[in-house]
């Protein structure tokens, strides 16, 4: 197992270095710099162009820049924000927790959500029930993620005040009058963590329910049947630990889609994290917080499979990863 | 026998076939065994859900095309045509039908020009992606070897890092029109078709009439795009129909963050972004494009899902 998690990690080299120099090329080729947004101040002189950008080090071709912030990766360092010329890597560790806060409390969510309702559906198949969680998961994949995030607000945010019920907060991570407590992050959590996980919970249910269906055909949960297992037993213990383990896949497979929607729910609901900090660098032109965030999320995406890769060998034992 | 001369074979008249009478040759499709494509419509055409959404995405195609008729005759407004006395109007009030956004400007009008874009970007973007994504996995599976380690690494990069941020990146910096956003969209997301047609297109190098062509002295050029491709077809288009909501969503998100199609050019997605200043008092600004977009992804979901299973050979006739 140990080698074959450091495997994978020196696998991640090569592919971090695909990905940087992708960023690094898309950021590089094109006209234009942190500079040109000053230009349009009347008092801005050409030379003071070529000076700035000379402190900047944006004067060197960008396959030497690239080659530079590379051996500057390699000892951790992400460089200075160009804007604020505050080091990148304060800044992503600044806002990481919050984004990993939404990410793993919607991953959650989804799991708690979609599990049972795809076993029950498979359970009570051609049922009501099974029929309306198919209609369900179908119209979580067309569903954007924005839309339903702005509904729920207008619904739990809006109308629930209206109508004199308890609302929910429209945006933020903490209220700004004596905000901070557990409950009050709670509640702020709720709607962003709802709207980024329902197409999860949609296509998990599903997929759970595809699998119990396939599971509960099999011979060895008619055996568990025919010796006079609690149908719990037969279900929860035999059929549902089979089902599950492929789901982790699926899991894995969903994770970088999770981190796209992440970043348009919190420029939404105002969430501190690292998406919104990529959309802020890409405004500003602020290459190097854009790179830093890019090896950021690709980072992120890589020990999240990972992850699901070793889960999988963990929970079960006919795989072997070595 | 294996070395059976036509010169030895026993001379043998052909048995004389029976005079084709009119009404066998008039039932002679019948008996046939019909084509691959054909026993995929009838299966298509049993699933009433799939019918039921093509219609109605047949409707909001009809809608989207006699945008400029139904402006001229029905709304009477421009697309473009600010009247800032006039925002903000709830639908239904003072020739509004769907209200008027925050320039002033009606929403239906809006909405019907806005889905020409929408829809414009998203099937460009799908054209776009399959051609890139069949043609790297067709040449992939076929060569195999490096260009296959090559090419499959490539797509290995750009499945690894989350696409919204990247293509937030690449939208920006470019300012595309709608062409160049489908570029854009189908810049980032054919790698996920090429690694399916990758797969195929390695299962059916090694068969009999991959040989059989290179056998008789086709170039590889011809075998990918004459034999391998129409084998691989069926994967394609159930990629592409499902794929076309993906891309409707992934359009509507970027010009919601506000670096997509750039107002005043309408979309579904940037009439949503604006909407979202004014949401605490006009709640309709937002439900109406996004209605249209969940309501024209869900039909071309469900219409893809019914191609699928129209394609999908074990289910059988």
């Amino acid at each position: 197992m140990a080698r074959y998690i450091f495997r994978r990690l020196l696998l991640m080299i090569p592919l971090l270095l695909g990905v940087t120099f992708l960023t690094f090329a898309i950021v590089n080729l094109i006209p234009g710099s942190p500079v040109t947004n000053l230009r349009a101040n009347p008092k801005f002189r050409p030379e003071d162009a070529a000076r700035i950008e000379r402190q900047l080090g944006l004067d060197k071709p960008w396959p030497e820049r690239y080659a530079r912030w590379l051996g500057d990766l390699a000892r951790g360092d992400l460089g200075l924000s160009l804007h604020n010329q505050t080091p990148v890597r304060d800044r992503i560790a600044g806002v990481l927790p919050n984004t990993l806060l939404l990410t793993t409390s919607s991953l959650l969510l989804a799991l708690v959500v979609a599990v049972p309702l795809g076993v029950y559906a498979a359970v009570h198949h051609r049922s009501l029930f099974d029929q309306l969680a198919t209609i369900g998961a179908v119209a979580a994949f067309a569903m954007p993620t924005f839309f339903l995030a702005l509904l729920l607000v207008i619904l739990f945010s809006l109308k629930f005040k209206e109508w004199g019920l308890p609302a929910l907060p429209v945006g933020g991570m903490t209220d700004a009058r004596g905000g901070g407590g557990f409950f009050d992050r709670v509640e702020h959590l709720i709607l962003p963590a709802l709207s980024l996980g329902i197409l999860q919970i949609g296509a998990w249910s599903a997929y759970i329910r595809s699998s119990m269906l396939e599971t509960l055909a099999q011979d060895f949960v008619r055996t568990a049947r025919a010796k006079g297992l609690a149908r719990p037993r037969v279900i929860y213990g035999h059929a549902f630990r089979n089902a599950f383990i492929s789901l982790i896949t699926v899991i894995g497979l969903s994770l970088p889609g999770l981190f796209s929607g992440a970043v348009i729910i919190e420029s939404i609901f105002a969430w501190n994290g690292v998406g919104r900090l990529t959309i802020e660098a890409v405004d500003r032109r602020d290459y190097t917080l854009v790179m830093g965030t890019t090896v950021m999320f690709a980072l992120l995406t890589m020990f999240a499979n990972l992850f699901a890769d070793v889960m999988y060998a963990v929970l079960d034992p006919r795989i072997r990863l070595d | 026998m294996a070395q059976a001369q036509p010169s030895e074979r026993p001379a043998v008249a052909p048995r004389p076939r029976p005079a084709p009478d009119l009404a066998t040759l008039g039932r002679a499709h019948l008996t046939q065994t019909p084509g691959f494509y054909r026993r995929s419509w009838r299966r298509f055409r049993q699933n009433k859900v799939a019918l039921v959404s093509l219609a109605v995405f047949a409707v909001i195609v009809a809608l989207v095309l006699g945008a400029g008729l139904i402006s001229a005759r029905v709304t009477g407004f421009d697309y473009r045509e600010n009247h800032l006395a006039d925002k903000l109007k709830p639908p239904m009030t003072d020739g509004y039908l769907l209200g008027s956004d925050g320039n002033g400007r009606d929403i239906l009008t809006r909405l019907l020009y806005g889905g020409r874009v929408s829809l414009l970007v998203a099937f460009l973007s799908t054209v776009a992606t399959l051609t890139v994504g069949a043609a790297v996995g067709l040449v992939a599976g076929y060569f195999g070897r490096t260009t296959d380690a090559v090419l499959m690494r490539l797509v290995d990069v750009l499945l690894s890092v989350p696409s919204l941020p990247l293509l937030i990146l690449i939208a920006t910096l470019y300012q595309p029109g709608p062409v160049g956003l489908a570029l854009i969209l189908a810049a980032v997301s054919w790698p996920g078709i090429a690694r399916i047609v990758r797969g195929e297109a390695l299962s059916h190098r090694q068969r009999d009439y991959v040989d059989a062509a290179r056998v008789v002295g086709a170039t590889p050029g011809r075998i990918i795009a004459r034999h391998v491709l129409p084998n691989v077809t069926p994967i394609i288009v159930v990629f592409a129909s499902l794929s076309i909501p993906d891309l409707i969503i992934a359009e509507s998100s970027l010009s919601f963050l506000g670096v997509g199609v750039q107002v005043p050019t309408p979309s579904w997605g940037n009439m949503l972004g604006e909407a979202t200043r004014f949401f605490r008092t006009n709640a309709s600004n937002i439900v109406i494009p996004g209605t249209a977009i969940f309501v024209t992804a869900l039909t071309l979901y469900l219409v893809g899902s019914g191609v699928r299973d129209a394609f999908d050979p074990r289910l059988g006739d």
